[in-house]
C-alpha cells in the first residue's frame, strides 16, 4: 500500500494529475444538473406568474 | 433511419430522447473510467523509462483525445448548423464547448505535471504544446462569443462559423509531434503498425478514453436539455413537460 502511493518517488506528480483530473469531471459532472434544475425552476416561476395574471 | 433522425431534430422529441438515455451513458461512463483509472494506476507495470511517473497517461491522453474530439464534433455540428440551419446543431456546438474546454485545460495541466519530472520544466513553447493552449483559446471565443450576442440564434450562427473556421487547427495538433521537432513525444497510440505500448498498459488507456467519450456524451445531453428548455421557455410543450 505504501509502494502504491509512493509512485516510486512520483507521487507529487501522479496524484496531483488524478486530484485535478477528479476535481475537473467532478464540476463537468454537477454543472449539467445545476442548469437542468435552474431551467425548470425558472420556467415553473413563469407558469406560475402567468396564471396569476 | 431518415425519418428517426428528423423527429431527432425536433426539440420536444430529443429533451425526452436524451431524458431517456443520457443515465445509461452515465453508468457505462464512470464504470469504464473507475475500471481504466484501475487497470492504469493498479495492474500496469511501471514504464521502463519513466517508472510511475508514465501513470499520468492515464489522464492526460484521454483529455487530449477529448479536446480534439469534442472540437471535430462541434465543427461538425457548425457545418449542420450552418448548411441546414439545424436548431439542435447550434445547440450542440454551446453545450459541448464549456466541456471542451475543460478537458482540453485538463490535458494541458496534466501534461504540465508530466513535464516537470521528465523534461525538468512546466512549459516550454513547443509546437505540440503551443497549438493545443491555441484549442483552449478556440473553445473560449465558442463561449465568450455566444455570451456577448444577445439574440441566440444569432450567437449561436458565430460560434458555429467560429467552430468550423477553428478546426484547422485540430490536425495541426495532431500531426505537429511529427511536422516539428518537439519535446513532447511522438505518437505511442495512433500509428499504423503495432501500438509501441504493451497490451497491459494500452489496454486501461484505451477503456478510460472510452469512459471519457461516453461522459462528453452523456454530459452534452443533459446541457443540451438545460438550453433547449430555456430556449423553448415560452412553447407549449416545455410547460407540459415540466409540469407532469
Amino acid at each position: 500500500m505504501h509502494e502504491f502511493l509512493h509512485m516510486g518517488g512520483y507521487a507529487a506528480y501522479v496524484w496531483s494529475s488524478y486530484g485535478i483530473a477528479a476535481l475537473v469531471l467532478a464540476a463537468n459532472a454537477i454543472a449539467p444538473y445545476v442548469q437542468l434544475r435552474a431551467a425548470k425552476r425558472r420556467i415553473k416561476n413563469q407558469i406560475v406568474a402567468e396564471s396569476e395574471v | 433511419m431518415m425519418r428517426w433522425f428528423h423527429q431527432l431534430g425536433s426539440p420536444p422529441y430529443f429533451y425526452a430522447f436524451s431524458k431517456r438515455i443520457s443515465a445509461g451513458f452515465a453508468v457505462l461512463a464512470l464504470g469504464l473510467i473507475a475500471w481504466g483509472i484501475y487497470g492504469g494506476l493498479v495492474l500496469a507495470p511501471p514504464d521502463y523509462q519513466q517508472g510511475d511517473a508514465f501513470r499520468i497517461i492515464y489522464v492526460h491522453v484521454p483529455s487530449a483525445w477529448m479536446s480534439l474530439f469534442i472540437y471535430t464534433s462541434m465543427a461538425g455540428a457548425g457545418a449542420i448548423a450552418l448548411i441546414w440551419r439545424m436548431k439542435l446543431a447550434e445547440i450542440f456546438i454551446i453545450c459541448a464547448a464549456p466541456l471542451g474546454a475543460s478537458f482540453t485545460f485538463l490535458a494541458l495541466v496534466t501534461g504540465s505535471v508530466w513535464g516537470k519530472p521528465m523534461w525538468g520544466t512546466w512549459w516550454v513553447w513547443d509546437a505540440r504544446l503551443t497549438s493545443e493552449l491555441i484549442l483552449l483559446f478556440l473553445y473560449l471565443g465558442v463561449i465568450a462569443l455566444n455570451n456577448a450576442i444577445e439574440e441566440p440564434r444569432a450567437a449561436a450562427r458565430a460560434c458555429a462559423l467560429l467552430a468550423l473556421v477553428g478546426v484547422v487547427n485540430v490536425p495541426i495538433i495532431h500531426y505537429s509531434v511529427e511536422w516539428w521537432n518537439t519535446l513532447h513525444q511522438g505518437p505511442t497510440v495512433t500509428r499504423f503498425d503495432k501500438p509501441a505500448m504493451d497490451i497491459d498498459m494500452l489496454l486501461p488507456l484505451l477503456i478510460t478514453a472510452i469512459g471519457f467519450t461516453l461522459m462528453f456524451v452523456w454530459l452534452v445531453l443533459v446541457r443540451m436539455r438545460a438550453e433547449i428548455l430555456n430556449r423553448d421557455a415560452r412553447s407549449r410543450w416545455v410547460k407540459k413537460a415540466i409540469l407532469e
